[in-house]
């Protein structure tokens, strides 16, 4: 008999390490968006990084999806570098894809990274990226009990946007209700409704964006920048998966 | 379906621990899964029905020890069990219940083929002393 006692999980874990310590080091904030197909998540996103731009906020997407590279031609229509990630028959990213996808991303430090998982509500809640915040987008058109079906989903983020919120008089959605079910899972979620189509909550969203970014630029600001650097070996630069293990442990 | 990643991660796992223990055949793999990992087993049965082909868990049974869910509940200020994720308290009724348990993914342990086992320790040993009558 050979004891293990390993997370399943260990390797991904790890590199979402890698990956946080890489973005950490080139002062890129990156953000998780999660969602089912069809809840806005591309939408609201060229939206954003107009919005962005417009205030020359520096910004990169990468763009998760089974097959095609469609998301990603809209997103490189506003102008902003993306790269795409085909996960083929995957049904979520991983940090393993994403370490991949940063290596071919050209991206100005210091920039809004904005990380568009695969849509899915199940899969994606049990891979950590790296990212340093998780969004969940869910619209209108879909159930107010989205947060009772795929719990994992809603207690894994940080931030709840209600979509399509111009439809809602077209719709039986329940904002309270979902809100509700969505804190019953998650005491600490915040959350937001937002038209992207009509630009209601638009303001409110950028200015979150905002607000996070420079609360987490300001974490360990004026540190030594070896202080940050916990999960990497202290002589070479370059992370390695066994000391961000050792460190974990 | 990440079960299917997340077998191959288990099979990664396992050829990892073969090469340093040095075993050829895995006759089964002890996972714990907690009732709150999101995981559907028998989609993680499915899965490892598919990935273990050509491994060295190709034989290999899967044995799932399921870990109850626990959490502690803010209403009674007590520890609960409970069986998922969006539930009432069981004991006061209260909907305010922090998760502390049966979130873990693990691979417990690996029953291993003995022989194979030894025959590549006693390969190892071999190497090891030819190495140090080289050096001697």
């Amino acid at each position: 008999m050979v004891q293990v006692e390993r997370a399943i999980l260990s390797k991904n874990d790890a590199l979402a390490r890698e990956n946080r310590g890489w973005l950490r080091r080139r002062g890129v904030w990156a953000l998780n968006l999660v969602s089912s197909p069809g809840a806005g998540k591309t939408t609201l996103l060229v939206e954003t990084l107009k919005h962005l731009q417009a205030q020359d906020v520096p910004v990169a997407v990468i763009e998760g999806d089974q097959e095609t590279a469609n998301d990603a031609e809209r997103i490189r229509q506003t102008g902003a570098p993306a790269v795409q990630v085909n996960t083929g028959k995957g049904c979520h990213l991983d940090a393993h894809m994403v370490g991949h996808a940063l290596e071919r991303l050209e991206m100005p430090a210091g920039a809004l990274l904005f990380i568009e998982n695969v849509g899915n509500l199940v899969c994606p809640a049990a891979f950590d990226l790296g990212e340093a915040r998780r969004v969940v987008i869910l619209s209108v058109t879909e159930g107010d009990d989205k947060p009772q079906k795929y719990p994992d989903m809603f207690a894994g983020a940080d931030l709840m946007i209600i979509s399509k919120m111009d439809l809602l008089e077209h719709v039986d959605f329940d904002v309270a209700r979902c809100i509700a079910l969505a804190r019953q899972v998650n005491p600490g979620l915040q959350v937001m409704g937002l038209s992207a189509r009509n630009g209601h909550g638009m303001e409110q969203w950028l200015a979150w964006l905002q607000a996070q970014r420079s609360a987490w630029l300001l974490d360990g600001a004026g540190l030594p920048e070896d202080a940050l650097r916990v999960e990497h070996s202290p002589q070479h630069g370059e992370p390695s998966a066994t000391t961000a293990q050792q460190a974990a442990e | 379906m990440h079960e299917m990643s997340l077998c191959e991660s288990i099979i990664q796992i396992i050829e990892e621990e073969a090469r340093q223990h040095g075993f050829a055949r895995v006759q089964a793999v002890h996972l714990e899964i907690g009732a709150l990992a999101g995981v559907e087993i028998p989609a993680m049965e499915f899965s490892f029905d598919v990935v273990r082909r050509g491994t060295v868990a190709e034989d290999a049974r899967l044995v799932i020890h399921t870990i109850p869910g626990t959490a502690w509940c803010m209403g009674c200020d007590s520890n609960v069990e409970v069986r998922e994720r969006l539930q009432a308290c069981p004991k006061c009724g209260s909907w305010r219940l922090q998760v502390t348990g049966g979130e873990d993914l693990r691979i417990r342990h690996l029953e291993v083929d003995d022989r194979a086992h030894d025959e590549a320790n006693s390969g190892m040993e071999h190497e090891q002393t030819k190495q140090h009558t080289a050096g001697s």
